[in-house]
């Protein structure tokens, strides 16, 4: 049975009537239009899918729409701030932690999660808390230069 | 609420930089898109460039370029290369910029859209850099000389006097100027701007390059990080719907019979089935997947006997086209030689089927309009899929339109359009716009792998612990870098076919890992045997001078000699080097062995690269950096399993990829050799880490590991 389910994304409130078992991810991009949270696995082991779920990192592939009823959902597309962008989006394109680019979603929001939680973190703790999103480029190297640089950079880390 | 615009241009039709790009794309032929332009200069360039892939047959392939220069001043390239990562975008603005003598953000670039871009040839084997840089240099360089030649007839004045900066032609001694976008507006120069291009224009020499040699960025990275970019599988086209396909229950498995009833039933849902082929279609993935559920379940499959991986090598040692009838490329007396020899070796390395999985899987959005189809996927060769397209449903090529957005990863593994035609099939037969998605599990199924292989190698030293003899054959993986850099006077070598059981081909550096990983493993083994340092019996029989600059300089910075004293029975070092694609590589790297886990972990890879002159060096780090990562993965833990016709690991919980904490220290140190063409960077980097690794291995537990991936095959020998 559909059900009418309801999420604030970035900001806006979205209804939605479908299946509740249906991820999250799907709801995103194929009600929404927010293709700019990705499908890498379906499985919860690359993190492409990652959103903010009330400013906590989830994975919305393997979320079923219904946990997200009500809730405060921040995809890429709510990030920056206009034409400004979020610092963690500055520091990926400063320190070119870009090859192909389609972790690069899901990488912004797990690297604002990680930071958010611990906004000076040891290049240890870097690879820890980034440990659930795959590059297939393994472009790691730079993705980590662009974490450091953007909690150099932060007082305390916005989330939209 | 999601402001109304960005949805209706999600809807609008895919285009790379605006250059007034047409819209409704299916109507456009290349010829009207040359007139929309008129108003501009268009130049054409086609010239054959010969050149051949090592173990393949492509023989002579056209390369074309074209560049468009705008009435704003900008200048649009078109080129039929695909960007995925690996930096074509940039480098190939720079090349049209440097020629031109422009800045490059006035470069427009606009790629892999077969309606718009000449044929390049599919991107693959490194050949952007030294194919398709060099032809639009050409044409960037033959434009310049035509507006500067124009410049001078219109001004009466010596060609010579005339200075070109910043899109501003100068007289030098009067100060007249005249601007690309005032000749550009000209009526005049379309028809002088139509010349082919001489293959022998002077490019500019890489002394003088201003924008060549410098870290250009990908010009679309800002809407990479803000998500603006469309990939492949975000296209959106209006009245879409979802597509799913039924998959063989493994692999050269058979439909026999279905029932489409309860799919059929399903609201919403359009099942199709031609033969074997069976998809549905519906306005969400979820419910295709749901429809496709129920119409598998009443799937009768006729399956045949398949090979698992582990009987493997076994299947591929046994089907080798080996023996009197292949053609082993051979100098000198091989036999007499191995007579002749103090001390024989010979051993057999394994290495493991593997896949590319890219970060995004292979999608395709296909849409019919009257008859003509066009489609939104993911591939290596836009026009390479456009032809199958063709054929598929025989159209000729130019109702057949292939848009290739920006893609989200390759290595070598899009070579095919399988969903593109799948799309293509399920709109046809729905009359409907359809995108086809594939999940994980269909990539690791239904793509293709780097081949396994068996390599077996036999060498034999002298009294003087010189190398002397040396066989070689790779059963199955291919010929790439297959050929020993050393000095050897009498040497056998031997790419040999076998029976595979799974789809394989291009991934990237081809075969080039497997055949370094032997070599570099036996090499290391001989120099063992010869009571050698690994460094000193590689050099020792080493005279290409290139190898042994990078085999030096990473030997220096890593400290090789004292490094080397270091080694105790849980901490190795090794090294390693090889040649491919016009390019060299070594790599260093410091290995820890966990002997209670039987765990490898790989603490530092310090790597010397030399590709000539260096195009665009961040970009080219990137390369490296990606290289030895990813090399990590199927040194150590990648492999497929699999079983009576089905994959047995196909996702990332079972197929383990590097992540964030299998990253090493990386140090990467380019040697910038500029009396040499530039050559690609993307590959070869990839070869010297799984031998370096398995050297390191060694030296820390006297264990060599012949077989990727190494860790299970540590913890089997431990």
């Amino acid at each position: 049975m559909d059900a009418k389910i309801t999420l604030i994304v970035n900001g806006n409130e979205r209804t939605v009537v479908t299946d509740p078992a249906r991820s999250l991810l799907d709801v995103l991009r194929e009600e929404f239009h927010l293709t700019g949270t990705k499908y890498g696995c379906g499985e919860g082991q690359c993190g492409a899918c990652t959103v903010l779920m009330d400013g906590k990192k989830t994975l919305s592939c393997i979320t079923p729409v219904v946990r997200a009823d009500k809730k405060k959902i921040t995809t890429i597309e709510g990030f920056a701030d206009g034409d400004s962008l979020h610092p963690i989006q500055q520091a990926f394109l400063d320190k070119g932690a870009i090859q192909c680019g389609y972790c690069t979603s899901g990488m912004i929001l797990a690297a604002a999660a990680l930071l958010k939680n611990n906004p000076k973190p040891t290049d240890k703790q870097i690879k820890e808390g980034m440990n659930g999103n795959i590059c297939r480029c393994n472009g790691y190297t730079k993705i980590i230069n662009a974490i450091r640089q953007a909690a150099l950079q932060m007082k305390e880390v916005r989330i939209p | 609420m999601i402001k109304d615009t960005h949805t209706k241009e999600l809807l609008e039709p895919l285009c790379n930089d605006s250059i007034n790009a047409p819209d409704s794309g299916i109507k456009l032929t290349r010829r009207t898109f040359v007139q929309m332009l008129g108003s501009g200069l268009l130049i054409t360039v086609t010239q054959g460039v010969s050149f051949g892939q090592r173990g393949r047959s492509d023989g002579q392939l056209s390369v074309a370029a074209r560049l468009h220069l705008n009435p704003d001043g900008t200048i649009t390239v078109m080129t039929g290369k695909v960007e995925e990562g690996q930096g074509s975008r940039a480098e190939l603005a720079q090349a049209a910029a440097e020629e031109l003598r422009v800045s490059v953000d006035r470069i427009r670039m606009i790629m892999s859209d077969t309606a718009l871009v000449p044929d390049d040839g599919i991107t693959a084997g490194s050949r952007t850099t030294p194919i398709n840089v060099p032809a639009v240099r050409r044409g960037a360089a033959t434009a310049r000389e035509l507006l500067t030649k124009l410049a001078s007839e219109k001004w009466k004045v010596d060609g010579g006097d005339l200075d070109v900066r910043n899109g501003i032609i100068t007289h030098k001694a009067t100060r007249k100027t005249v601007t690309y976008a005032d000749l550009a507006k000209s009526k005049d120069v379309a028809e002088v701007f139509k010349q082919t291009i001489p293959s022998d224009v002077v490019v500019t020499p890489v002394s003088q390059w201003k924008t060549l040699g410098t870290s250009v960025p990908r010009q679309n990275n800002r809407d990479i990080v803000t998500a603006k970019h469309r990939y492949p599988s975000d296209v959106l086209r209006p009245n879409m719907l979802y597509g799913k396909i039924l998959r063989p229950v493994s692999y050269g498995a058979t439909l026999e019979s279905i029932d489409l009833s309860k799919a059929e039933a399903m609201k919403d849902v359009i099942v199709v089935r031609d033969g074997q082929f069976v998809g549905c279609a519906a306005p969400s993935t979820f419910l295709a997947a749901k429809a496709l559920e129920a119409v598998a379940k009443t799937a009768s499959w006729k399956t045949v006997v398949h090979p698992s991986s582990k009987e493997i090598f076994t299947h591929l040692k046994k089907n080798a086209r080996t023996g009197e009838r292949s053609r082993p490329r051979t100098s000198g007396s091989v036999e007499k030689a191995f007579a002749d020899a103090s001390k024989i070796l010979s051993e057999t390395y394994e290495v493991a089927y593997v896949q590319h999985t890219p970060m995004e899987p292979r999608a395709a959005t296909a849409e019919w309009n009257d008859g003509k189809l066009t489609v939104w996927t993911g591939v290596d060769g836009p026009q390479r899929v456009q032809g199958d397209l063709a054929r598929t449903f025989q159209l000729p090529n130019e109702r057949v339109r292939v848009i290739v957005p920006d893609m989200g990863g390759g290595f070598g593994g899009k070579h095919t359009g399988e969903a593109a035609e799948e799309a293509a099939r399920l709109a046809k037969a729905v009359g409907r716009p359809v995108a086809v998605h594939w999940t994980r599990a269909e990539e690791f199924t239904w793509a293709y792998f780097r081949p396994a292989a068996v390599i077996e190698c036999r060498g034999g030293l002298n009294n003087k612990g010189s190398l002397i003899a040396w066989d070689f054959t790779n059963i199955n993986a291919g010929g790439a870098a297959i050929d020993t850099p050393y000095n050897i006077a009498n040497k056998s070598i031997l790419s040999a076919g076998s029976d595979s059981p799974l789809r394989q081909g291009a991934y990237r550096c081809l075969a080039a890992t497997a055949n370094n990983f032997a070599r570099e493993s036996f090499m290391d083994e001989l120099a063992a045997a010869a009571g050698a340092d690994p460094l000193a019996f590689r050099l020792a029989h080493l005279e290409n001078q290139r190898i042994r600059t990078v085999l030096e300089a990473a030997a220096k910075h890593f400290d090789w000699p004292s490094r080397r004293k270091k080694v105790t029975s849980e901490l190795g070092v090794g090294l390693a080097c090889g040649t491919e694609k016009n390019s060299v590589v070594a790599a260093c790297v410091e290995v820890s062995i966990d002997r209670g886990r039987g765990e490898i972990k790989v603490n530092q890879v310090c790597e010397a690269f030399e590709c000539g002159p260096i195009i665009n060096p961040a970009n080219l780090l990137s390369q490296v950096q990606g290289c030895i990562t990813m090399g990590l993965g199927p040194a150590l833990r990648e492999e497929m399993q699999f079983e009576d016709g089905k994959i047995l690991n196909a996702g990332f919980s079972g197929y383990k990829v590097p992540r964030f904490e299998d990253v090493p220290k990386i140090e990467v140190h380019f040697i910038n050799k500029t009396d040499i063409p530039s050559a690609g960077g993307g590959e070869t980097p990839i070869i010297a880490i799984a031998p370096a690794i398995a050297n390191a291995v060694f030296a820390a537990t006297g264990i060599r590991v012949r077989s990727m991936p190494m860790q299970s095959a540590l913890f089997r020998q431990l």
